[in-house]
Order: C-alpha cells, then structure tokens, then sequence
C-alpha cells in the first residue's frame, strides 16, 4: 500500500531534477545557438567600431587573458605556499586557526566588496590607477582562498608512507616536501586552482571599479595601463549602449565567447586532472 | 658540515617563505577592513551616521542628499528572501536525489552537469535573465516591466543552487551508514530511511549550505543590477521593482567624485554587506564545527 505512495514520490524528485537539468540546457542552448550565429573570424580579431555596435571584441579578448595572466602569477605562488604551509607545516596552534578563519572569512567577502578594496587599495592608495596591474591584484585576492584550499586537498592526497620514508633517510623538511611531495600534488594543485581563476575570468563586479574600460580601441602596452574585458563589455552592450535592442547579435557573441573562455577552462582542468589522477594511484 | 648547514638554511628560509604566504589571507582581510573603514570613516563625522538611517536613497540632488540605506537593505533582503525560498527545497530535494537515489552513472552525470550552472558568469546568466527571463515574468504576470525583485531572486535562485546542492549532497553523503541500515532493517521502507533517519542526521550541514548560499546570494551583483530595475524605493512586493545594496555600489561608484561623502556612503553600504556575509560565515563554520561536519 505505501508503495504508490513511494513510487509517486520517487517519481516527483525525479522530475525535479530533471527540470533543472534542463533548465540548465536550455540556458546553454540559448546563449550557444544565438552567440553562434554572431560568431566569425572578423568578430574575435577586430578593434570595434561605432562604440560597441559594430566590429569586434578582439581588445576585450586580450583584456580578460592579461587579467587573467596577471591574476593566476600573483594567486598561484602565494596560494599554492600558503597551502603547503597549512598542510606540511602547521600544528593546530593558534596561528593556524587564525590562518583558517582568515581563509574562510575571504571566500565569503562578496565580490563587490573585493571590488572596493582593490579600488581604495591598489587604485588610489598605493597609485596605480585603474589599471591591469590593479585588476589583476583584486581578482588575485579573491581567488587566494579557492586556490588555497584546491592545492591543500592535493596535498593531502599524497600518502604519508612518501614523507615518513624521505624523512627517515635523512632529508630536512623542505628537501622531503620539494622531492617527496611537490612532484605528486603540483598537478593536482594547479589544476584545482585553474578551475578558481576561470570563475573569476568571469568576474564583472571586481574589474568594475579597478580596471576596465569599456571603450578603448588600442591594446594595453603596460601594466599600469586600462584595458576592455569580456564581462564588463557584455554588460554594457547589453544594458547601457543607446542602441542595445538592435545589437543584440554583438551581445551573444560577446556571451558566448566569455561562457567558452570561462568552460574551456574549467574542462580544460578537469580532465588534466583526470589524466593525473590516472598516472598516480596509490 | 657545510652541506648540512646550507641545507639547514635553506630549511629556514623555505619555512619563512611558506609561513610568508600563508600569513597574506590574514594580511588580506585585515586590508580589507582597514580599507573599507578608511574610505567611509569621515562620514561618521560630517554628516554623521545617523544619515545612513535616513528613510530614503537619494545620492544626487538639489536640495538635500539622503543616504538612507533602508530601501536598499530592503532591496537586497526581499530579493534574497525569495531567493531562498525557491533555492532552499529544490536544492536539498535535488540533493537527496543525487545522493539517496540516482544510480552511480547518473550520478556521474548530474554532479558535472549541475556544477556547470556554478561556472557560468553572473553577467551571462544576467543576460540571459534580462533577454529571456525578464519578457517571461512580464507576459506572465501582465507588467509593465519584467525587471522586478522576482525576476532577480530567480536569477541568484539559479546561482545559488549549485552550491547549496553540492554541500547538502555532501552533508547526506557523510551519514554513516550505520544509521541507515538500522532503519532499513528495521522495516522503514528506503524512502522512510532518508526522510525520517538520513534527512534529519544531515540537517546541520544543509544548515550551514544554506547560510552559505544566502551569503553568496546577497552578494551577488551583475545578475541583479542587471534585472531587478534599480529603483530605490521601499517595497515587501516581488513584483516592483527594487534595487540592491550590490547593485547600488555598481552603479553609482563609477559616477562619484573620489572622497566626496556620496561616494564613503557606498563604502558605509559595502562595509554592511561585509559585516551581513561575515556573520553568516562564522555562524556556518560555528554550526559544521559543532556537529563535526568539517572536513
């Protein structure tokens, strides 16, 4: 008698989760199947013209990969240091808790907010204006926790057997750690933390106030200089140019262009990651 | 001797470079406040904090500035209010069927797929919101306008269920197993099981998910600038239209003279989202800690 009853219920959280599934589809078919029909080679390798409304995104294309160079140079090394410290080093002082707190209390800062602090820090504080440089600061800072904590999971993976044999046969701490331990979980390490800097390839909030331009037909030649990206071009297209009814063409594109960059990514790292898992197992 | 010394001080240094790194998240967060409190400080002496209880939101005028933050907190808490309510059980309902029900290759499938909605840019999503989303609610509801603190919380619903189904997975995923083949021997039929036994053991960590997602929610800001039509007006109705404490720093920050006292009202705003989502961070470790739930 209660199996009616569990069947339909069963059957109801199926739907559910199914309907998001598709929910999902179809917001990936949508921005897909229109931006595609925006997409051609004159679109990803052209200066834009008429502010926007023509031409293509090329300037925003390399505006969004210098943020993101500029972001993963400064995130990984402190990231993947931090992490090993917490994982190799620290005991359960003080310090360490601390550390945690600092860590979870920064993950859950809104992205905004990072944006005001990278404008009175890195802008006006210490002078470098809006600017690469400042960008890529901010988003840096935003993406430390995700990083950190990615590359401590990889560290954690390798077996303790690995630094109790090279601690036995002689090596200091630092030496078990560079041959023992690095060589097993860097992969682990920087593929975890690609998939965190796609996310914030895709940030609009931070680089708002820090970085972007929305019209500048000429590429960035230092790092103190402004630069376009994807996501903050995209937003104006759509919702402050005077014509964006009628370019919703360049809109799309521009849409699908950042979802690739940002997906290709994050697949790019899951199935690195995937080849690694493979190689190593224990 | 004089390898082992250099190792030895190489030894030292690597500790102090790693110590060095580790030590920056703490650096940050201070820096933050620090920042956030350096910029907004003159105005608690001229105008005066008071200000910011003002009724209204009026940046820019002729007469008389007000810098209520009240319609703006209203804003955010209405929209992330709705959000919640529709995130809050498909999310756990999706949950437990990940986790209670989907076979392993199912699994397999929907884990990845779900975790896509999580990478999709909050300004894709956002247009998509406004090119889709927004005519939907319109026609559906017969506005004037689609851009409504509806049409935003469905948005941030969007963003947030990820995140919230993935740790609740987790969180019924952790229940020993134990319990679970008690009730079923017993004779609780396997949906019993997960309602009455794996359901109420998780609740703590779909607790701190929830705190988690609602911090995320009421601070997101392209989805709801872009979709909830920025009027600052004080409203409980899903269908006007409202405008966030995010979406109100986004807007006007870019448009202030650096200093002037409009411009450490945003920063008043931006110090208050950070107290909201700090709060709600502490109180999520506080919860996870307590039932042991971390990892």
């Amino acid at each position: 008698m209660n199996n009616t009853a569990d069947k339909f219920i069963l059957l109801f959280l199926r739907i559910i989760t199914y309907a998001i599934v598709l929910i999902i589809g179809y917001i990936l078919f949508d921005i897909i199947k229109n931006g595609f029909t925006a997409l051609n080679w004159q679109f990803v390798s052209s200066f834009p013209r008429r502010s926007g409304a023509a031409g293509g995104i090329f300037p925003a294309i390399i505006g969004t990969l210098y943020l993101v160079v500029g972001t993963i140079a400064v995130s990984l090394p402190l990231g993947i240091g931090g992490a090993i410290y917490l994982a190799e080093y620290a005991d359960q002082g003080r310090f360490n808790s601390l550390i945690r707190l600092a860590i979870v209390t920064l993950a859950g800062v809104p992205s905004i907010v990072f944006g005001l602090f990278g404008l009175g820090v890195f802008v006006l504080f210490c002078g470098f204006g809006p600017s690469i440089l400042a960008g890529s600061l901010t988003l840096a800072c935003m993406v430390l926790p995700t990083i950190i904590v990615a590359s401590e999971e990889s560290l954690r993976a390798v077996p303790k057997g690995f630094r109790d044999a090279s601690l036995a046969l002689g090596a200091t701490k630092w030496e078990m750690i560079r041959t023992n331990i690095l060589p097993y979980s860097i992969s682990g390490m920087i593929t975890g933390s690609i998939l965190g800097i796609g996310r914030a390839a895709g940030e609009t909030a931070p680089i708002l106030l820090t970085v972007a331009a929305f019209y500048l037909p000429k590429l960035p030649k230092t790092v103190f200089d402004q630069v376009m990206a994807l996501p903050y071009h995209l937003y104006i297209l759509a919702t402050q140019h005077p014509e964006a009814d009628r370019i919703r063409h360049m809109q799309y594109g521009t849409a699908l262009i950042l979802l690739l960059l940002v997906l290709g990514l994050s697949l790019g790292a899951i199935l690195i990651r995937k080849h690694f898992r493979k190689k190593f197992r224990w | 001797m004089s390898r082992s010394r250099k190792q030895h001080i190489t030894d030292r240094l690597m500790r102090l470079l790693l110590v060095g790194a580790a030590s920056t998240s703490v650096l940050i967060v201070c820096l933050i406040f620090l920042f956030l409190f350096k910029e907004a400080g003159p105005f608690a002496l001229k105008p005066g904090l008071g200000k910011l209880l003002d009724s209204q939101w009026i940046p820019v005028s002729f007469q008389e500035e007000h810098f209520g933050v009240g319609p703006l907190l209203s804003g955010s808490a209405l929209v992330t209010a709705l959000a919640m309510l529709v995130t809050v059980p498909i999310s756990v309902l999706v949950a437990i069927y990940i986790a209670e029900i989907a076979r392993p290759a199912e699994r397999e499938f929907l884990k990845p797929f779900i975790e896509i909605l999580a990478s999709i840019p909050s300004v894709v999503l956002g247009f998509f919101g406004l090119l889709v989303l927004a005519p939907f609610i319109k026609t559906t509801f017969g506005l004037s306008t689609g851009l409504t603190a509806l049409t935003g919380a469905l948005l941030l619903s969007l963003m947030a269920i990820p995140t919230i189904i993935s740790l609740s997975e987790d969180a019924l995923v952790s229940v020993p197993y134990a319990l679970k083949n008690a009730s079923l021997a017993l004779g609780a039929s396997h949906l019993q099981t997960i309602f009455r036994v794996t359901l109420p053991a998780a609740l703590p960590g779909i607790v701190a998910a929830v705190m988690l997602g609602i911090g995320r929610v009421i601070g997101e800001t392209m989805a709801v600038l872009m979709v909830t039509g920025n009027s600052a007006i004080l409203t409980f109705s899903p269908l006007a239209s409202v405008r966030t404490m995010t979406a109100t720093i986004a807007a006007e920050m870019g448009e202030v003279p650096f200093g002037s006292v409009h411009y450490q009202a945003l920063f008043w705003i931006g110090i208050i989202l950070l107290g909201i989502t700090f709060v709600l961070n502490i109180i999520a470790q506080r919860v996870l800690k307590k039932y042991g739930m971390m990892k």
